[in-house]
Protein backbone atom coordinates (compact mmCIF):
# COMPACT_ATOMS: atom_id res chain seq x y z
CA UNK A 1 0.00 0.00 0.00
CA UNK A 2 2.61 2.95 0.88
CA UNK A 3 4.77 2.03 -1.89
CA UNK A 4 1.57 2.65 -3.91
CA UNK A 5 1.37 6.03 -2.59
CA UNK A 6 4.63 7.16 -3.07
CA UNK A 7 4.87 6.11 -6.44
CA UNK A 8 1.37 8.58 -6.84
CA UNK A 9 1.67 11.68 -9.24
CA UNK A 10 0.24 14.99 -8.31
CA UNK A 11 -0.30 18.12 -10.16
CA UNK A 12 -1.36 21.64 -9.46
CA UNK A 13 -4.80 22.62 -10.33
CA UNK A 14 -5.55 26.40 -11.49
CA UNK A 15 -9.56 27.39 -10.59
CA UNK A 16 -11.33 30.38 -10.65
CA UNK A 17 -13.58 31.10 -7.94
CA UNK A 18 -15.67 34.24 -7.24
CA UNK A 19 -19.14 35.44 -7.80
CA UNK A 20 -18.95 35.86 -11.44
CA UNK A 21 -22.40 35.92 -12.67
CA UNK A 22 -23.47 39.16 -14.22
CA UNK A 23 -26.84 39.58 -11.73
CA UNK A 24 -24.71 39.56 -8.70
CA UNK A 25 -24.45 42.87 -7.27
CA UNK A 26 -20.55 42.84 -6.76
CA UNK A 27 -18.49 40.64 -9.78
CA UNK A 28 -14.93 39.56 -8.71
CA UNK A 29 -12.49 36.36 -9.03
CA UNK A 30 -9.66 34.60 -7.69
CA UNK A 31 -7.15 33.24 -10.02
CA UNK A 32 -5.91 30.02 -7.17
CA UNK A 33 -3.57 27.53 -7.78
CA UNK A 34 -4.12 24.95 -5.46
CA UNK A 35 -1.64 21.47 -4.27
CA UNK A 36 -4.78 19.50 -3.03
CA UNK A 37 -6.87 21.78 -0.85
CA UNK A 38 -4.06 23.78 -0.08
CA UNK A 39 -4.24 26.99 -1.79
CA UNK A 40 0.02 27.70 -3.34
CA UNK A 41 -0.80 31.26 -5.48
CA UNK A 42 -3.33 33.42 -5.63
CA UNK A 43 -4.50 36.81 -7.55
CA UNK A 44 -7.12 38.27 -6.98
CA UNK A 45 -9.06 39.39 -10.82
CA UNK A 46 -11.27 42.91 -10.60
CA UNK A 47 -12.42 45.80 -13.04
CA UNK A 48 -15.09 43.98 -13.94
CA UNK A 49 -17.81 46.82 -12.12
CA UNK A 50 -15.60 49.74 -13.65
CA UNK A 51 -17.16 52.63 -14.97
CA UNK A 52 -14.61 55.36 -14.66
CA UNK A 53 -15.69 57.28 -11.69
CA UNK A 54 -12.99 59.24 -11.54
CA UNK A 55 -13.51 60.55 -15.72
CA UNK A 56 -17.72 61.14 -15.22
CA UNK A 57 -16.78 63.38 -12.08
CA UNK A 58 -13.83 65.35 -13.94
CA UNK A 59 -16.26 66.47 -16.37
CA UNK A 60 -19.34 67.41 -14.53
CA UNK A 61 -19.44 70.27 -11.56
CA UNK A 62 -18.09 69.47 -8.17
CA UNK A 63 -21.36 69.20 -6.69
CA UNK A 64 -22.66 66.83 -9.41
CA UNK A 65 -20.47 64.12 -8.09
CA UNK A 66 -22.00 64.04 -4.85
CA UNK A 67 -24.78 61.32 -5.56
CA UNK A 68 -22.05 59.35 -7.82
CA UNK A 69 -19.95 59.15 -4.50
CA UNK A 70 -22.91 57.24 -3.03
CA UNK A 71 -22.54 54.61 -5.76
CA UNK A 72 -18.68 53.46 -4.43
CA UNK A 73 -19.59 51.67 -1.23
CA UNK A 74 -23.39 51.09 -1.42
CA UNK A 75 -23.69 49.88 2.07
CA UNK A 76 -22.03 53.55 3.20
CA UNK A 77 -23.08 56.19 0.91
CA UNK A 78 -23.34 58.23 4.04
CA UNK A 79 -19.68 58.04 5.19
CA UNK A 80 -18.65 58.64 1.10
CA UNK A 81 -20.75 61.88 0.72
CA UNK A 82 -18.75 63.30 4.04
CA UNK A 83 -15.34 62.25 2.94
CA UNK A 84 -16.17 64.18 -0.14
CA UNK A 85 -17.28 67.21 1.34
CA UNK A 86 -15.04 67.47 3.70
CA UNK A 87 -11.90 67.04 1.05
CA UNK A 88 -13.87 69.89 -1.01
CA UNK A 89 -14.70 71.64 2.22
CA UNK A 90 -11.00 71.85 2.75
CA UNK A 91 -9.99 72.95 -0.67
CA UNK A 92 -12.40 75.89 -0.66
CA UNK A 93 -12.82 76.93 3.57
CA UNK A 94 -16.31 76.95 3.37
CA UNK A 95 -17.44 76.23 7.00
CA UNK A 96 -19.61 74.12 8.47
CA UNK A 97 -22.12 74.92 10.95
CA UNK A 98 -22.13 73.40 14.66
CA UNK A 99 -25.72 71.53 13.97
CA UNK A 100 -24.46 69.90 10.45
CA UNK A 101 -21.29 68.79 12.24
CA UNK A 102 -23.40 66.64 14.99
CA UNK A 103 -25.52 65.75 12.52
CA UNK A 104 -23.17 64.41 9.87
CA UNK A 105 -21.29 62.61 13.42
CA UNK A 106 -24.55 61.35 14.11
CA UNK A 107 -24.93 59.98 10.63
CA UNK A 108 -21.22 58.76 9.61
CA UNK A 109 -22.04 56.72 12.58
CA UNK A 110 -25.03 55.36 11.89
CA UNK A 111 -23.74 54.16 8.82
CA UNK A 112 -21.14 52.08 11.15
CA UNK A 113 -23.12 50.62 12.58
CA UNK A 114 -25.65 49.37 9.33
CA UNK A 115 -21.93 48.22 7.93
CA UNK A 116 -20.68 46.68 10.62
CA UNK A 117 -24.28 44.33 11.51
CA UNK A 118 -24.69 43.64 7.68
CA UNK A 119 -20.67 42.55 7.17
CA UNK A 120 -20.72 39.95 10.59
CA UNK A 121 -24.01 39.00 8.96
CA UNK A 122 -22.43 38.26 5.53
CA UNK A 123 -19.16 36.79 6.82
CA UNK A 124 -21.39 34.17 9.03
CA UNK A 125 -22.75 33.22 5.47
CA UNK A 126 -19.10 32.64 3.80
CA UNK A 127 -19.18 30.41 7.34
CA UNK A 128 -21.95 28.57 5.72
CA UNK A 129 -24.58 29.61 8.51
CA UNK A 130 -26.76 30.32 5.54
CA UNK A 131 -28.67 33.98 5.84
CA UNK A 132 -30.00 33.72 9.75
CA UNK A 133 -27.16 35.92 11.33
CA UNK A 134 -27.91 37.95 7.65
CA UNK A 135 -30.99 38.30 8.59
CA UNK A 136 -30.68 39.09 12.21
CA UNK A 137 -28.49 41.71 10.69
CA UNK A 138 -30.82 42.88 8.21
CA UNK A 139 -34.02 43.36 10.97
CA UNK A 140 -31.55 45.92 12.95
CA UNK A 141 -30.09 47.93 9.57
CA UNK A 142 -33.63 48.21 8.37
CA UNK A 143 -34.60 50.37 11.95
CA UNK A 144 -31.91 52.50 10.78
CA UNK A 145 -32.59 52.76 6.68
CA UNK A 146 -35.85 54.12 7.74
CA UNK A 147 -33.80 56.73 9.27
CA UNK A 148 -32.02 58.00 6.34
CA UNK A 149 -35.47 57.55 3.96
CA UNK A 150 -36.86 59.69 6.13
CA UNK A 151 -34.08 62.61 6.58
CA UNK A 152 -32.46 62.41 3.21
CA UNK A 153 -35.06 60.47 1.11
CA UNK A 154 -33.49 57.14 0.22
CA UNK A 155 -32.62 54.33 2.07
CA UNK A 156 -29.42 53.35 0.53
CA UNK A 157 -28.12 56.34 -2.12
CA UNK A 158 -28.62 59.39 0.37
CA UNK A 159 -27.14 62.14 -1.83
CA UNK A 160 -27.27 63.72 1.70
CA UNK A 161 -24.18 65.76 2.35
CA UNK A 162 -23.58 69.21 1.13
CA UNK A 163 -20.06 71.36 0.84
CA UNK A 164 -21.16 73.24 4.08
CA UNK A 165 -24.09 71.05 5.63
CA UNK A 166 -26.27 68.77 4.96
CA UNK A 167 -29.16 68.96 2.49
CA UNK A 168 -32.00 69.20 5.02
CA UNK A 169 -32.41 69.42 8.64
CA UNK A 170 -33.50 66.32 10.33
CA UNK A 171 -37.33 64.90 9.41
CA UNK A 172 -39.35 65.32 12.81
CA UNK A 173 -39.26 62.76 15.34
CA UNK A 174 -35.64 61.48 14.12
CA UNK A 175 -34.01 62.02 17.45
CA UNK A 176 -36.13 60.58 19.57
CA UNK A 177 -36.36 57.51 17.25
CA UNK A 178 -32.42 57.64 16.77
CA UNK A 179 -32.20 57.34 20.78
CA UNK A 180 -34.18 54.47 20.87
CA UNK A 181 -32.72 52.75 18.59
CA UNK A 182 -29.05 53.24 19.87
CA UNK A 183 -30.27 52.88 23.08
CA UNK A 184 -31.64 49.03 22.34
CA UNK A 185 -28.70 48.23 20.00
CA UNK A 186 -26.38 46.81 22.80
CA UNK A 187 -29.49 44.72 23.30
CA UNK A 188 -29.14 43.42 19.80
CA UNK A 189 -25.65 42.95 19.96
CA UNK A 190 -25.61 40.98 23.04
CA UNK A 191 -28.13 38.70 21.66
CA UNK A 192 -25.85 38.50 17.83
CA UNK A 193 -22.88 37.49 20.50
CA UNK A 194 -24.35 34.89 22.06
CA UNK A 195 -25.60 33.38 19.01
CA UNK A 196 -21.57 34.08 17.22
CA UNK A 197 -19.05 35.04 19.71
CA UNK A 198 -18.35 31.51 21.31
CA UNK A 199 -20.10 29.60 18.70
CA UNK A 200 -18.09 26.52 18.47
CA UNK A 201 -17.94 26.27 14.53
CA UNK A 202 -17.24 29.89 13.87
CA UNK A 203 -14.64 29.29 16.51
CA UNK A 204 -12.91 26.46 14.99
CA UNK A 205 -13.26 28.19 11.53
CA UNK A 206 -12.11 31.78 12.52
CA UNK A 207 -9.53 31.27 15.21
CA UNK A 208 -5.75 31.09 13.21
CA UNK A 209 -7.27 31.30 10.04
CA UNK A 210 -5.73 34.22 7.57
CA UNK A 211 -3.03 36.22 9.83
CA UNK A 212 -1.92 39.17 9.33
CA UNK A 213 0.80 40.10 10.92
CA UNK A 214 1.04 43.87 12.41
CA UNK A 215 4.55 44.94 10.11
CA UNK A 216 3.01 43.76 7.13
CA UNK A 217 -0.45 45.17 7.66
CA UNK A 218 1.47 48.85 8.27
CA UNK A 219 3.96 47.61 5.19
CA UNK A 220 0.96 47.05 2.97
CA UNK A 221 -1.35 50.40 3.50
CA UNK A 222 -4.23 47.98 5.27
CA UNK A 223 -6.79 50.51 7.17
CA UNK A 224 -9.85 50.12 8.95
CA UNK A 225 -10.66 47.05 11.23
CA UNK A 226 -8.59 45.10 9.70
CA UNK A 227 -5.35 47.03 10.61
CA UNK A 228 -6.96 47.38 13.98
CA UNK A 229 -7.56 43.67 14.20
CA UNK A 230 -3.96 43.36 13.79
CA UNK A 231 -3.37 45.24 16.88
CA UNK A 232 -2.33 48.44 15.38
CA UNK A 233 -3.58 51.52 16.84
CA UNK A 234 -4.39 53.72 14.35
CA UNK A 235 -7.79 55.42 13.82
CA UNK A 236 -8.40 58.60 11.70
CA UNK A 237 -11.11 59.83 13.70
CA UNK A 238 -8.57 60.19 16.47
CA UNK A 239 -4.99 60.35 14.44
CA UNK A 240 -6.46 63.77 12.56
CA UNK A 241 -9.80 64.84 14.61
CA UNK A 242 -11.80 65.75 12.03
CA UNK A 243 -15.11 67.46 11.89
CA UNK A 244 -16.14 67.04 15.74
CA UNK A 245 -14.92 63.92 16.35
CA UNK A 246 -12.54 64.99 19.87
CA UNK A 247 -15.56 66.29 21.29
CA UNK A 248 -16.56 62.72 21.77
CA UNK A 249 -15.30 59.70 24.40
CA UNK A 250 -14.74 56.66 22.84
CA UNK A 251 -12.14 53.84 22.59
CA UNK A 252 -10.46 52.45 19.53
CA UNK A 253 -10.85 48.49 20.00
CA UNK A 254 -7.58 46.57 18.88
CA UNK A 255 -6.80 42.92 18.20
CA UNK A 256 -4.61 40.67 19.20
CA UNK A 257 -3.08 38.19 16.64
CA UNK A 258 -4.94 39.38 13.74
CA UNK A 259 -6.97 36.40 12.69
CA UNK A 260 -10.52 36.19 11.06
CA UNK A 261 -11.74 36.25 14.65
CA UNK A 262 -10.09 39.67 15.67
CA UNK A 263 -11.63 40.69 12.56
CA UNK A 264 -14.98 39.47 13.22
CA UNK A 265 -14.48 40.55 17.13
CA UNK A 266 -13.60 43.93 16.83
CA UNK A 267 -16.62 45.01 14.32
CA UNK A 268 -18.70 44.01 17.15
CA UNK A 269 -16.23 46.26 19.79
CA UNK A 270 -16.37 48.88 16.98
CA UNK A 271 -20.19 49.28 17.02
CA UNK A 272 -20.45 49.26 20.71
CA UNK A 273 -17.62 52.25 20.69
CA UNK A 274 -20.11 53.99 17.87
CA UNK A 275 -23.40 53.46 19.79
CA UNK A 276 -21.74 55.67 22.49
CA UNK A 277 -20.57 58.38 20.05
CA UNK A 278 -24.35 58.41 19.41
CA UNK A 279 -25.49 58.01 22.56
CA UNK A 280 -22.93 61.91 23.26
CA UNK A 281 -23.93 63.02 19.96
CA UNK A 282 -27.94 62.89 20.19
CA UNK A 283 -27.80 64.27 23.58
CA UNK A 284 -25.48 67.80 22.52
CA UNK A 285 -27.13 68.30 19.04
CA UNK A 286 -27.47 72.40 19.04
CA UNK A 287 -30.03 73.76 17.55
CA UNK A 288 -29.68 76.30 14.56
CA UNK A 289 -28.32 75.92 10.98
CA UNK A 290 -28.38 73.24 8.69
CA UNK A 291 -26.27 74.52 6.19
CA UNK A 292 -23.78 77.11 5.89
CA UNK A 293 -25.11 80.69 4.94
CA UNK A 294 -22.94 80.89 1.49
CA UNK A 295 -25.36 78.22 0.31
CA UNK A 296 -25.34 74.63 -0.73
CA UNK A 297 -21.97 75.25 -2.63
CA UNK A 298 -20.66 78.26 -1.53
CA UNK A 299 -21.76 80.09 -4.45
CA UNK A 300 -25.36 81.03 -6.57
CA UNK A 301 -25.30 77.68 -8.66
CA UNK A 302 -23.35 74.92 -9.23
CA UNK A 303 -21.36 76.30 -12.24
CA UNK A 304 -20.16 79.44 -10.65
CA UNK A 305 -18.95 76.98 -7.85
CA UNK A 306 -15.18 77.56 -8.44
CA UNK A 307 -12.62 76.72 -5.98
CA UNK A 308 -9.28 78.71 -6.49
CA UNK A 309 -6.24 76.45 -7.99
CA UNK A 310 -5.05 73.76 -6.21
CA UNK A 311 -4.64 70.80 -4.72
CA UNK A 312 -6.10 68.91 -1.94
CA UNK A 313 -6.63 65.34 -0.01
CA UNK A 314 -9.08 64.73 2.60
CA UNK A 315 -9.39 61.75 3.95
CA UNK A 316 -11.86 59.66 6.77
CA UNK A 317 -12.13 56.73 8.61
CA UNK A 318 -15.06 54.82 6.76
CA UNK A 319 -16.09 51.86 8.34
CA UNK A 320 -14.33 49.95 6.01
CA UNK A 321 -10.68 52.36 6.28
CA UNK A 322 -9.23 54.93 5.03
CA UNK A 323 -11.45 56.76 2.42
CA UNK A 324 -9.57 59.80 1.04
CA UNK A 325 -10.10 62.19 -2.37
CA UNK A 326 -7.17 63.57 -4.20
CA UNK A 327 -8.86 66.89 -5.99
CA UNK A 328 -7.35 69.35 -8.31
CA UNK A 329 -8.55 72.47 -9.10
CA UNK A 330 -7.85 74.72 -11.77
CA UNK A 331 -9.66 77.38 -11.36
CA UNK A 332 -12.79 76.22 -13.03
CA UNK A 333 -16.27 74.76 -12.26
CA UNK A 334 -15.13 71.13 -12.77
CA UNK A 335 -12.47 69.72 -10.75
CA UNK A 336 -9.27 69.03 -13.26
CA UNK A 337 -8.66 65.70 -10.84
CA UNK A 338 -10.48 63.50 -8.64
CA UNK A 339 -9.21 60.78 -7.41
CA UNK A 340 -10.79 57.93 -4.79
CA UNK A 341 -8.92 56.29 -2.34
CA UNK A 342 -10.66 53.42 -1.81
CA UNK A 343 -10.24 51.43 1.49
CA UNK A 344 -11.30 48.31 0.58
CA UNK A 345 -9.67 48.10 -2.55
CA UNK A 346 -5.81 48.30 -0.93
CA UNK A 347 -6.79 46.14 1.79
CA UNK A 348 -6.80 43.48 -1.21
CA UNK A 349 -3.43 44.11 -1.64
CA UNK A 350 -2.29 41.29 0.97
CA UNK A 351 -5.32 39.20 0.25
CA UNK A 352 -2.64 36.41 -1.69
CA UNK A 353 -0.32 36.43 1.60
CA UNK A 354 -3.03 35.80 3.71
CA UNK A 355 -4.28 32.69 1.93
CA UNK A 356 -1.23 31.20 1.35
CA UNK A 357 -0.83 27.49 3.15
CA UNK A 358 -4.61 27.85 4.03
CA UNK A 359 -7.19 25.73 2.46
CA UNK A 360 -9.44 26.46 -0.38
CA UNK A 361 -12.61 26.46 1.92
CA UNK A 362 -10.97 29.39 4.15
CA UNK A 363 -10.21 31.16 1.49
CA UNK A 364 -13.59 32.59 1.15
CA UNK A 365 -13.93 33.37 4.88
CA UNK A 366 -10.63 35.85 4.66
CA UNK A 367 -12.14 37.29 1.73
CA UNK A 368 -15.16 37.73 2.98
CA UNK A 369 -13.10 38.92 6.68
CA UNK A 370 -11.84 41.85 4.76
CA UNK A 371 -14.96 43.55 3.99
CA UNK A 372 -14.93 44.29 0.15
CA UNK A 373 -17.94 46.28 -2.15
CA UNK A 374 -17.28 45.68 -5.40
CA UNK A 375 -18.65 49.70 -6.12
CA UNK A 376 -15.25 50.70 -4.79
CA UNK A 377 -13.25 48.30 -5.90
CA UNK A 378 -13.70 48.99 -9.27
CA UNK A 379 -15.16 52.21 -9.25
CA UNK B 1 4.46 67.23 11.78
CA UNK B 2 7.13 69.74 11.26
CA UNK B 3 7.22 72.46 8.79
CA UNK B 4 7.67 71.64 4.92
CA UNK B 5 10.72 74.35 5.47
CA UNK B 6 12.32 72.30 7.86
CA UNK B 7 11.75 68.93 6.22
CA UNK B 8 13.30 70.04 3.48
CA UNK B 9 16.87 71.21 5.30
CA UNK B 10 16.58 67.84 6.80
CA UNK B 11 16.19 66.27 3.78
CA UNK B 12 18.98 68.19 2.08
CA UNK B 13 21.22 67.28 4.80
CA UNK B 14 20.96 63.78 4.44
CA UNK B 15 20.89 63.55 1.44
CA UNK B 16 23.50 65.21 -0.17
CA UNK B 17 22.77 66.53 -4.32
CA UNK B 18 19.16 66.46 -3.95
CA UNK B 19 16.86 68.79 -5.62
CA UNK B 20 13.71 69.87 -3.56
CA UNK B 21 11.50 72.15 -4.35
CA UNK B 22 8.84 73.22 -1.97
CA UNK B 23 5.66 73.46 -3.91
CA UNK B 24 2.36 75.07 -1.47
CA UNK B 25 2.47 72.17 0.96
CA UNK B 26 4.29 69.47 -1.21
CA UNK B 27 7.96 68.62 -2.82
CA UNK B 28 8.61 68.77 -6.13
CA UNK B 29 11.22 65.90 -6.56
CA UNK B 30 13.29 64.55 -9.92
CA UNK B 31 12.82 60.81 -10.57
CA UNK B 32 16.12 59.54 -9.65
CA UNK B 33 15.62 61.06 -6.30
CA UNK B 34 12.53 59.23 -5.49
CA UNK B 35 13.60 56.18 -4.23
CA UNK B 36 16.63 57.78 -1.83
CA UNK B 37 14.00 60.51 -0.19
CA UNK B 38 11.84 57.63 0.24
CA UNK B 39 13.99 55.10 2.25
CA UNK B 40 15.52 58.29 4.12
CA UNK B 41 11.60 58.98 4.83
CA UNK B 42 11.29 55.48 6.15
CA UNK B 43 14.26 55.08 7.76
CA UNK B 44 14.59 58.34 9.98
CA UNK B 45 13.33 58.23 13.24
CA UNK B 46 12.17 61.21 13.44
CA UNK B 47 9.61 60.66 10.58
CA UNK B 48 9.24 57.28 10.69
CA UNK B 49 7.20 57.07 7.41
CA UNK B 50 5.74 53.66 7.55
CA UNK B 51 2.37 54.26 5.45
CA UNK B 52 2.04 55.42 2.01
CA UNK B 53 -1.74 56.16 2.01
CA UNK B 54 -2.37 57.27 -1.35
CA UNK B 55 -0.62 57.03 -4.94
CA UNK B 56 -1.70 58.45 -7.99
CA UNK B 57 -0.89 59.84 -11.37
CA UNK B 58 -3.05 63.15 -13.01
CA UNK B 59 -2.04 64.46 -16.59
CA UNK B 60 -1.35 68.06 -16.78
CA UNK B 61 -1.03 67.99 -20.33
CA UNK B 62 2.73 69.12 -21.05
CA UNK B 63 3.97 66.17 -18.55
CA UNK B 64 2.61 63.48 -16.28
CA UNK B 65 3.10 64.03 -12.45
CA UNK B 66 2.82 61.45 -10.12
CA UNK B 67 1.70 61.95 -6.45
CA UNK B 68 2.10 60.50 -3.05
CA UNK B 69 0.90 61.22 0.25
CA UNK B 70 2.78 59.23 3.08
CA UNK B 71 1.96 59.03 6.37
CA UNK B 72 3.59 57.63 9.92
CA UNK B 73 1.22 55.07 11.89
CA UNK B 74 4.30 54.71 14.28
CA UNK B 75 4.16 58.53 15.35
CA UNK B 76 0.73 59.52 13.97
CA UNK B 77 1.85 62.11 11.63
CA UNK B 78 1.62 62.94 8.67
CA UNK B 79 1.20 63.62 5.51
CA UNK B 80 4.38 63.94 3.45
CA UNK B 81 3.46 64.85 -0.10
CA UNK B 82 5.93 64.08 -2.74
CA UNK B 83 5.15 65.03 -6.56
CA UNK B 84 7.40 63.54 -9.62
CA UNK B 85 6.70 65.03 -12.88
CA UNK B 86 7.46 63.32 -15.86
CA UNK B 87 7.26 63.76 -19.88
CA UNK B 88 4.73 61.68 -21.61
CA UNK B 89 7.26 60.43 -23.82
CA UNK B 90 8.97 58.90 -21.44
CA UNK B 91 6.66 58.27 -18.39
CA UNK B 92 8.79 56.26 -16.16
CA UNK B 93 9.30 56.57 -12.20
CA UNK B 94 11.31 53.47 -10.35
CA UNK B 95 7.98 51.68 -8.49
CA UNK B 96 8.27 52.05 -4.53
CA UNK B 97 6.13 48.84 -4.13
CA UNK B 98 9.60 47.34 -2.64
CA UNK B 99 9.86 49.86 -0.26
CA UNK B 100 6.28 50.23 0.77
CA UNK B 101 4.08 47.38 -0.09
CA UNK B 102 0.78 49.42 -0.06
CA UNK B 103 1.66 50.76 -3.22
CA UNK B 104 1.44 47.82 -5.36
CA UNK B 105 -1.95 47.92 -6.41
CA UNK B 106 -1.75 52.01 -6.52
CA UNK B 107 1.08 51.55 -9.08
CA UNK B 108 -1.00 49.40 -10.84
CA UNK B 109 -4.10 51.52 -11.08
CA UNK B 110 -1.86 54.58 -11.65
CA UNK B 111 -0.28 53.04 -14.87
CA UNK B 112 -3.78 51.78 -15.85
CA UNK B 113 -5.53 55.02 -16.15
CA UNK B 114 -2.67 57.40 -16.58
CA UNK B 115 0.26 55.49 -18.26
CA UNK B 116 2.61 55.85 -15.57
CA UNK B 117 5.18 53.10 -16.09
CA UNK B 118 6.73 52.25 -12.17
CA UNK B 119 10.27 50.16 -13.17
CA UNK B 120 10.90 48.09 -10.42
CA UNK B 121 7.00 47.08 -10.16
CA UNK B 122 6.94 43.16 -10.03
CA UNK B 123 3.50 43.10 -11.16
CA UNK B 124 3.19 46.18 -13.31
CA UNK B 125 -0.38 44.96 -15.33
CA UNK B 126 -3.42 46.43 -16.11
CA UNK B 127 -5.91 45.93 -13.05
CA UNK B 128 -9.20 47.82 -13.64
CA UNK B 129 -9.23 47.69 -17.89
CA UNK B 130 -8.86 44.94 -19.41
CA UNK B 131 -5.77 43.40 -20.62
CA UNK B 132 -5.26 44.84 -24.18
CA UNK B 133 -6.64 47.82 -23.59
CA UNK B 134 -4.90 50.28 -25.83
CA UNK B 135 -5.40 53.32 -23.98
CA UNK B 136 -4.98 54.97 -20.90
CA UNK B 137 -8.86 56.81 -19.67
CA UNK B 138 -7.56 59.63 -17.20
CA UNK B 139 -5.39 60.89 -19.77
CA UNK B 140 -6.99 64.45 -20.56
CA UNK B 141 -6.34 63.53 -24.65
CA UNK B 142 -8.24 60.41 -24.67
CA UNK B 143 -11.82 60.19 -26.84
CA UNK B 144 -13.92 57.55 -25.55
CA UNK B 145 -14.71 55.04 -28.21
CA UNK B 146 -18.65 54.84 -28.23
CA UNK B 147 -19.26 58.85 -27.52
CA UNK B 148 -22.45 58.68 -29.55
CA UNK B 149 -23.92 55.54 -27.70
Amino acid sequence: MEEENIALETQLLEINLGPQHPSTHGVFRMNVTLDGETVVRLKPVMGYLHRNHEKIAESGTYLSSMPFTDRLDYFCSMTNNLAYALAVEKLTGIEVPERAQYIRVIMAELTRLVNHTVLVGFLMNDLGAFFTPTLYAFREREKILDLFEATSGARMMCNYMRFGGVKADFSPGFIEKAREIVANYPRFLDEFEKLLTENEILMSRCQNVGILSKELAVQASVTGPMLRASGVDYDIRKVDGYSIYPRFKFRVPLGEKGDVYDRYYIRILEMRESCKILEQALRDIPEGEFISKQGATGAKSPRTFKPAKGDVYGRIEAPKGELGFYLVSDGTANPYRYHVRPPSFINLTILEDMCLGQKIADTIVILGSIDIVLGEVDR
Amino acid sequence: MEKIEEIQKNLEQHIPGVELIAERDAFLIDRKDLLTVARHLKENPSYAIDYVSCVTGVDYKEYLECVYHFYSMAKKLGPIILKVRVKKEDPKIPSLTPLFRGAEFQEREAYDMIGIVFEGHPDLRRILMWDGFAHFPLRKDYIPEDQDV
